[in-house]
């Protein structure tokens, strides 16, 4: 019965990630798989980390934006490394947005850099939000605690 | 060594300054059954490579690091430790992988990296390991592996060392005894330089692959028609598998840019220009000013991924080698219709493609055409063949080869434009301009900034201490992350319009799970925790709900907490729930 909930909550949760939403790509799946018993809490473990660099990162590239105006390359060098980042878990709408921004930087374009900027925090924030839900419920839908979805 | 049991336990170093990617690629490469040290920082790798000399086999790094170029690593490790290096790096842009290979990195990989690429490496170290000993020029594939397996018997000895007495480009080291060369009998201890593709070699090689026909090409023939003294058979075998295989993972990239530029709103406007362009472009191959193969000339995607419309605009500009020529566009094996690179040239625009058709995680590079005269051809495809993932010494042979000029993209002279016309990328992204080669002074200031990445040697964890610039993510922290210092507040001048997260707003956390703090224009985690529990999604609940009711019900709640966050002072609510 539990691991039917499992099956639920994983199968309900990958839908949502990855075929309406596409928040996320298969490299999470990529992720998922490396999790296994001598790292039991692998994916989370990494999400937590990807999200703690990132906001460093996002911070080093609002800061960018403020005391270097117009400095293209040093902002689009800084978020060639969130976007880098970004693919550590396939954190594929936030990376989009972060190739806007770099766009925007090749156009010169401040105005499109301070909005792709802004999508980019909103992407990073909105997948924290559902990535941290989808902790909770693998580990209510689960039974130890650990938030583990079965390997599908 | 043992043939069988050579992979496992292969020491690897592993340098990245991203934690995110340096625990996921720790844990890939032990999944391998390899034995991994991580790096968070260059200069720490070297001293470690420095200390501890034999005690790694191979060397894999990240391209873009703070402290230190990586290029700089690659030749660092190459001149001391004569390890193979493998480069990575989310950025596949041309020049940056020629980069990588002009600094003697005997792969580059494009982030994502797949486990199954990982596994690879293995060959890099066996390779280097039988180039000592036999001193034998490119092993290409794993076919080659065998023939050397057999060469150790003799097999191929003839060939080999055919021309060893004129062949004054050649050398050869002493022979392990413990790698018993029992070919080797002749002259072995008489070392003779390596074979140097230089531009001019490269050029008659690519010729005689115009001239013989892709299809229809041969170690044997080549050789033949290039005529040059003291090159053997064995030389231009490996120079030709590089060589394909280099195209091969062009292809494929740009395949998939092709894919998400196709499915944007390219028309079919022009085809008849590319097909027409074939032929203008092989006629200018002289146009071709130095520098390496640009993407412009090669973009290549599979039939079967694109349209029914596009059938017929089906054209492909196979990607040249390294090298100032092109008049290998058209050579490229199986290519269905090969056009010229010169239709892409100036002509091809890929702007901003959205990630959505990025499927595959980039394993090999994508090229990127940044003009396209009048509309995108629908379909730029060849059916290449698909290559195991080996990626031998593709690039470590092409280290002689002038720097390519990035200013200028190789390609007919009409349609050079600066900056550069192809840019390669690892996925769909638009670069207008090539930002491959982040100028140095860039990356000194962004070392100042970077965390300092201590390195854990054979351990699991990284151990990140934020020196200068902290997280905006305060106390971010999950109970199973061990050793991850809590972020303090954030030292950042950032005004509150800018959505910092601030510590000071941390909501409590849902269960156990300790979440980090939330800009303000999120909805808090209590709110999201309320509304999970009001739809009641306890793990006897789920199954009473159909899925639709689940996903609205949660899609709603999310959207819901979106809107209702940004009214709420989260402090209050944060205590009013969890109080």
């Amino acid at each position: 019965m539990k691991k039917s909930l499992f099956d639920q909550a994983s199968i309900l949760f990958s839908g949502l990630f990855f075929l309406s939403t596409g928040y996320l790509d298969e490299q999470f799946c990529q992720v998922e798989d490396l999790q296994d018993e001598a790292s039991p809490n692998f994916v989370e473990e990494v999400v937590t980390l990807f999200f703690k660099d990132s906001g460093r990162l996002m911070s080093n590239i609002e800061q960018a934006l403020e005391k270097y105006p117009r400095d293209f390359n040093r902002w689009d060098a800084y978020m060639q490394q969130l976007k880098g980042s970004c693919s550590s878990i396939g954190a594929s709408r936030m990376k989009n947005e972060c190739m806007s921004f770099r766009d925007s930087c090749g156009q010169g374009n401040v105005e499109g850099c301070m909005r792709s900027f802004q999508k980019v925090k909103r992407e990073h924030a909105v997948l924290r939000q559902k990535l941290e839900s989808y902790f909770q419920l693998l580990r209510q839908a689960g039974s130890a605690g650990a938030a583990t979805r079965p390997v599908m | 060594m043992d043939a069988t049991a050579f992979p496992y336990g292969l020491r690897v170093l592993v340098v990245d300054d991203d934690p995110t990617w340096l625990k996921i690629l720790e844990k890939m490469l032990r999944k391998c059954s390899y034995e991994v040290t991580t790096c968070g920082l260059a200069r720490v790798a070297l001293d470690i490579l420095r200390e501890r000399k034999n005690k790694f086999d191979i060397v894999i790094s990240d391209v873009n690091m703070p402290d230190m170029d990586g290029f700089k690593l690659l030749e660092h490790i190459g001149l001391e430790m004569d390890l193979p290096v493998i480069m990575m790096s989310i950025d596949g842009e041309t020049s940056r992988v020629m980069k990588g290979v002009q600094h003697g990195a005997c792969d580059y990989l494009l982030k994502p990296v797949r486990m199954k690429e990982l596994r690879n490496i293995w060959q890099h170290v066996y390779r280097k390991k039988m180039h000592e000993v036999k001193e034998i020029e490119g092993n290409d594939s794993c076919d080659d592996l065998q023939i050397l397996r057999n060469s150790f018997e003799g097999l191929d000895e003839k060939s080999l060392f055919m021309r060893s007495d004129s062949d004054t480009m050649r050398k050869r080291k002493d022979v392990d005894k413990d790698h018993a060369d029992q070919e080797s009998s002749d002259g072995n201890t008489v070392k003779k330089a390596r074979v140097v593709w230089s531009v001019d070699l490269h050029q008659k090689f690519v010729n005689a692959v115009n001239q013989i026909g892709f299809d229809k090409v041969g170690p044997k023939k080549i050789l033949d028609l290039m005529n040059v003294p003291g090159l053997t058979r064995e030389n231009v075998a490996s120079h030709l598998q590089k060589y394909r295989l280099y195209l091969s993972r062009l292809q494929k990239q740009n395949e998939e840019r092709i894919l998400g530029a196709a499915r944007q709103d390219f028309s079919h406007k022009g085809t008849s220009e590319n097909l027409n362009l074939r032929s203008s472009f092989q006629e200018q191959p002289s146009n071709i000013a130095n520098g390496y193969p640009h993407a412009s000339q090669n973009i290549q995607t599979q039939t079967n991924m694109l349209d029914s419309q596009l059938e017929d605009t089906k054209s492909t500009v196979p990607l040249p080698a390294p090298d100032k020529k092109r008049t290998l566009v058209s050579d490229v094996a199986d290519s269905q219709n090969v056009t010229s690179a010169s239709s892409l040239g100036g002509v091809l625009s890929f702007k901003s493609m959205p990630v959505n058709q990025d499927r595959k995680p980039s394993e090999t590079m994508i090229l990127e055409c940044q003009a396209w005269n009048g509309g995108i051809p629908s379909k730029q495809f060849m059916q290449y063949p698909k290559h195991n993932h080996e990626r031998c010494d593709l690039l470590g042979d092409y280290s002689c080869l002038p720097k390519p000029d990035l200013e200028h993209p190789v390609g007919p002279s009409n349609l050079y434009t600066p900056p550069p016309l192809i840019s390669m990328s690892c996925s769909m992204e638009g670069d207008a301009r090539d930002f491959s080669d982040v100028k140095p002074a860039i990356m000194d200031c962004i070392k100042s900034l970077s965390p300092a990445l201590t390195c854990t040697v054979d351990s699991v964890s990284v151990q990140l201490s934020d020196s200068v610039v902290t997280s905006i993510d305060g106390d971010l922290k999950s109970s199973s992350v061990d050793g991850l210092p809590r972020i303090k507040d954030c030292c950042l001048d950032l005004t509150n319009s800018q959505g910092s997260l601030r510590p000071s707003q941390e909501p409590s956390i849902i269960g156990s799970t300790e979440l980090a703090s939330l800009p303000e224009d999120l909805p808090s985690y209590p709110l999201h925790g309320v509304s999970l529990e009001n739809i009641g999604l306890s793990s006897i609940d789920l199954l009473n709900y159909s899925d639709a009711m689940i996903l609205s019900g949660l899609q709603s709640n999310w959207y819901d907490d979106l809107e209702f966050s940004s009214e709420m002072d989260y402090p209050s609510i944060d205590e009013c729930l969890f109080a």
